[in-house]
């Protein structure tokens, strides 16, 4: 399945005085099984960008196709396009609101119009691809601690079984150890169900290791698209937006500045120390 | 050399204990959990203080025993030589000790910057012209100044932030307890804030304790806690802290970037200083020896 925007722009507070911009020419293309950090700093257009794809926004200009087919034009299956790419919002556990977690990952499924028993099938199925075993089937929601909250929450979309999972922030508030559970799942899910996942983050630090493709938002437009290692080619204007690069590329590019001969485009901890020493035993 | 290192404790705790009662569905007690256990803790005036800990390890019930929110249901905290767990003290103890929470929309409740900025030290009865000094000055502190007529929901995550910080400033504590800040901003929030903190200490000398998730914050601290269960597992200046890898790493902390680079290096033999925590101190470091491979060569 593949999406494609093409001159997206979308504003809002029109015939006012305060007309924002919120995007502005959006052209992206998103293939089939990619694994996309969409990267930016607060008020960016990220998770502007994000909601037209499922249709929650409508642009104020522009198309937006999936497989090829407008979804802005007469009779398009709306419907069948948020079953298809799955939204999950900034801290989804304050979604949660059934009695207990098999029921509240039913919801969504439910309301697709299956019946009870599919509806449990597929609730099961997505709490077991986020580890939540049957013990969690009749625990209240409220009772979880906040890491299996979100696990909760992102299980709800995925009983939908979209095709594109999007995921707005899904490590905000959570401790160090949290994030690392929360991006190796999103990693095990995509590895497991082939789904194409976007990742919005404003840290480039932890996407950096998961995505295969990063594109970064300023003021509404896309500022840099491509290979992690591509976009982090640019660590001094990234600063300028508000963003950092791996504080490796800065170790990197700080060595090669003294003279020495490393290569700039890595990003890993382990890749880093081999190279490093590979260069000063040259 | 700091002259605050000899000066009096400002906050201290002795074999603190807090248990959080359980209760079942008619309210009877069905089990406690013990959030803090014989925690002692001793904060010179002036100081800026870092605790870190994972998710559940007690840092938000210790930062909050600091202003009388909770009790200790064993041992003492002193503000300031002032028993929280006496009521008489409670207002005095709220007003010396400030403190700021995760979320700023939370904690804004005017329409305007400067009004939000005075509630404070209003509800403490101080007189008007005084308030209106008051709000200027702590908002030049922060940062927020030409902002002081906006309305808070035109702020940015950060700003919102420095404003929360300026409304406790307001209200001339001695300490403010930050229980973490930049949570929910991004990267040029993050930044804004600790540099709005940063000034609380140096310029203000107020003491600060630093409640946070992000290593990279703490590596200007004069001391650094690191919570587990309830107490204090490692404690330290932040290079003695950061060299310690692996019991941090058994913690689930994630050390800065800087200091695991630094750890992988030397793994691989090169030598190396330790508690190495920025990756301006690594290169440093590594240009001596490049210098000495060239004069070998």
């Amino acid at each position: 399945m593949m999406l494609k925007l093409e001159h997206v722009n979308y504003e809002y507070g029109q015939g006012t005085e305060m007309v924002v911009h919120a995007l502005q020419d959006i052209n992206l293309e998103i293939k089939d099984g990619e694994f996309i950090g969409l990267i930016g700093h607060t008020g960016s257009g990220k998770s502007t960008l994000v909601q037209h794809l499922n249709g929650l926004i409508r642009a104020t200009s522009g198309n937006i196709y999936l497989d090829g087919e407008s979804i802005y034009a007469d009779g398009f299956p709306m419907k069948e396009l948020r079953r298809k790419v799955g939204l999950v919002f900034q801290y989804p556990e304050h979604q949660l609101f059934e009695v207990d977690v098999l029921s509240d990952v039913c919801f969504g499924p439910k309301n697709m119009g299956m019946t009870e028993e599919q509806a449990k099938e597929e609730a099961k199925a997505a709490l077991s691809l986020v580890g939540l075993g049957e013990e969690y089937y009749t625990r209240s929601p409220f009772e979880l601690s906040g890491g299996q909250k979100r696990r909760t929450a992102i299980a709800g979309v995925l009983a939908m079984k979209p095709k594109v999972l999007i995921l707005d922030e899904p490590t905000a508030g959570l401790d160090p150890q949290g994030r690392e559970e929360i991006l190796n799942l999103v990693a095990s899910l995509r590895e497991k169900t082939g789904m194409t996942v976007v990742l919005i983050s404003h840290s480039m630090e932890d996407v950096a290791q998961y995505v295969s493709r990063i594109v970064v938002m300023n003021h509404g437009r896309i500022a840099y698209d491509g290979k992690p290692q591509e976009v982090f080619r640019h660590y001094e204007e990234l600063e300028q937006i508000g963003l950092a690069a791996p504080q490796v590329t800065y170790a990197m590019y700080g060595l090669k500045k003294l003279g020495l001969d490393v290569d700039t485009d890595i990003i890993t901890l382990e890749e880093a120390a081999d190279n490093i020493v590979a260069a000063l035993r040259h | 050399m700091k002259l605050t290192r000899h000066m009096k404790n400002i906050i201290k705790t002795e074999q603190l204990k807090y248990d959080y009662v359980m209760r079942d569905e008619e309210g009877n007690e069905a089990g406690y959990y013990t959030a803090l256990d014989n925690v002692n803790l001793e904060v010179k005036q002036g100081d800026f203080i870092a605790i870190l800990g994972h998710n559940g390890s007690g840092k938000s019930t210790l930062a909050k025993h600091i202003n009388g929110i909770l009790f200790p249901t064993g041992g003492t905290v002193w503000v300031d030589g002032l028993d929280t767990s006496k009521e008489e003290n409670i207002w005095e103890v709220r007003q010396r000790a400030g403190m700021v929470f995760q979320n700023p929309d939370n904690q804004i409740i005017s329409q305007v910057v400067e009004e939000d900025v005075g509630f404070g030290p209003e509800n403490l009865g101080v007189p008007t012209e005084q308030i209106w000094e008051r709000v200027e000055e702590s908002l030049r502190v922060v940062g927020m100044y030409e902002y002081r007529k906006y309305s808070p929901n035109k702020l940015s995550g950060g700003q919102k932030q420095r404003v929360s910080i300026a409304g406790v400033l307001a209200m001339h504590p001695k300490c403010i307890v930050l229980d973490e800040p930049t949570a929910m901003l991004d990267p040029s929030g993050r930044k804004e804030v600790i540099r709005a903190v940063r000034a609380l200490n140096q310029v203000e000398g107020i003491t600060v304790l630093l409640i946070t998730h992000y290593m990279e914050e703490t590596v200007d601290a004069d001391r650094i806690y690191v919570m587990d269960q309830g107490h204090i597992a490692i404690q330290g200046t932040p290079k003695e802290v950061f060299s310690q890898v692996e019991e941090l790493k058994a913690l689930h902390m994630t050390l800065p970037q800087a200091t695991l680079l630094a750890d992988e290096l030397k793994k691989r033999g090169v030598v190396l200083p330790d508690g190495i925590l920025t990756i301006k101190e690594l290169l440093t470091e590594l240009e001596k020896l490049i210098n000495v491979h060239d004069t070998t060569a």
